[in-house]
């Protein structure tokens, strides 16, 4: 090993699935570290790029649960493409808000939501075949692949992900101490 | 009369337990169901320590000379974190909308462990939400069955609304009222059974929320400081 040899930035892919993007804002609130983080990672396919398929990347942080066919095809495209994938949030990790709809039944959901609630009229359930077919529940990312790191809060604090990404750079095994670990 | 704890010594008084005379020296085991003020209970598990060399629960456990505690070993603490996850993933745990969150005894032993995940797939029970007490909200999707709303009505309120009903995986928490309903019962605010929930099952409606994030129960401090020095 030749300790000259500049370190090759990390590759990360960064992406929101049945989630509102909270995390993402958590991860910007990290504010001008980003500037020092930038000089240890690049951004593949995330938001931030605007990339919409990742390349190989060593890192992918994925916010969100899974409630639809396509949240199950990019987590799926995902794990093929990142060598560690993180559960970014409480979404990701048991399925957070979205998932308060698993014990209604999906049929009964979509009538009152597009057919029988109060003010509608002559409205359909959205059947373009662009739309991705919803689940009939909501899943964490961990109930259909393999997470190696799960970063909780809701959304985790900027410090927090801060110390996890600075950790996995550095080579350790991330560790949230108290005041770190939040599920809420 | 001392045993140890971790290589620790402990005095203790005869007739007590290891649990309570740990806490009483200052070192907290992680536990859900034991409460200072009632009967050991036994059954949470998340007490389970290495007496010597067999794993016992701590709060059932008595505390007698000699005997060699071990509680912060990784294999305990795993122990601990497996119970953990399969309370959370057995009920319904949504932290984000709980008003018992930054309160919450479940909550605040997953952070002493370092739990992240639940692990376990999460089985998203269908279980009712009873609101039709004037003044109480019980939400059974939180319930851990640790029989603390149980033993407080029956034994100090005289009332006994609480009980628990069923077996293994189905077991779940009852109201005493022909309707099965709070809003039938004689549960009273002043009830101690409102007061000993130690996550977010049995609620004072219209009291949510009220401390900010940052000031709540195990913001500042971990339940292991908070539960030896609660005054600090």
């Amino acid at each position: 090993m030749n300790p000259e040899r500049p370190k090759r930035k990390l590759r990360v892919a960064t992406t929101s699935l049945a989630g509102c993007f909270g995390c993402h804002m958590s991860f910007l609130d990290i504010d001008e570290r980003l500037i020092e983080l930038l000089e240890h990672i690049e951004f593949d396919a995330s938001p931030l790029t605007d990339i919409k398929t990742p390349g190989q990347c060593d890192l992918g942080l994925i916010e969100g649960g899974l409630c639809n066919a396509e949240n199950v095809h990019v987590l799926l495209n995902m794990r093929q493409k990142c060598r560690i994938l993180v559960a970014m949030g409480a979404c990701a990790i048991n399925g957070g808000l979205p998932a308060q709809r698993n014990h209604l039944d999906i049929r009964d959901c979509l009538q009152t939501v597009y057919l029988t609630g109060v003010g509608l009229n002559r409205g359909f359930i959205p059947n373009d075949p662009e739309l991705p077919l919803p689940l009939d529940q909501v899943h964490p990312l961990h109930d259909v692949v393999k997470i190696d790191y799960f970063l909780p809060g809701c959304p985790p604090p900027a410090d927090a992900i801060w110390q996890f990404l600075t950790d996995l750079i550095a080579g350790r095994t991330p560790q949230l101490g108290h005041g770190l670990i939040h599920y809420d | 009369m001392t045993f140890t704890l971790d290589g620790h010594d402990i005095p203790f008084e005869p007739g007590q337990t290891v649990v309570q005379a740990a806490l009483a020296a200052g070192h907290y085991i992680p536990h859900l169901c034991y409460h200072p003020e009632f009967q050991p209970h036994g059954s949470c598990k998340v007490c389970t320590c290495t007496v010597n060399g067999r794993t016992a629960t701590s709060c059932t456990t008595p505390a007698s000379e000699g005997l060699e505690v071990a509680s912060e070993t990784p294999e305990i603490q795993e122990i601990r974190r497996d119970l953990v996850q399969f309370l959370f993933t057995e009920g319904n745990h949504f932290c984000p909308s709980c008003e018992q969150s930054g309160d919450c005894m479940l909550q605040a032993v997953g952070y002493e462990l370092g739990v992240v995940t639940g692990h376990y797939n999460p089985l998203f029970p269908n279980r009712p939400v009873d609101a039709s007490h004037p003044d109480v909200l019980l939400d059974t999707n939180r319930c851990i069955l640790c029989e603390l709303c149980v033993r407080a009505s029956a034994q100090i309120d005289g009332k006994s609304i609480f009980a628990l009903s069923g077996r293994g995986i189905t077991k779940h928490l009852i109201v005493n009222a022909e309707s099965g309903r709070l809003g039938d019962t004689q549960l009273a605010t002043t009830d101690k059974a409102l007061d000993v929930c130690p996550v977010g099952a049995i609620l004072r409606k219209r009291t949510g929320f009220r401390v900010p994030i940052g000031r709540r129960t195990y913001d500042a401090r971990p339940i292991s400081q908070v539960t030896v020095e609660p005054a600090k």
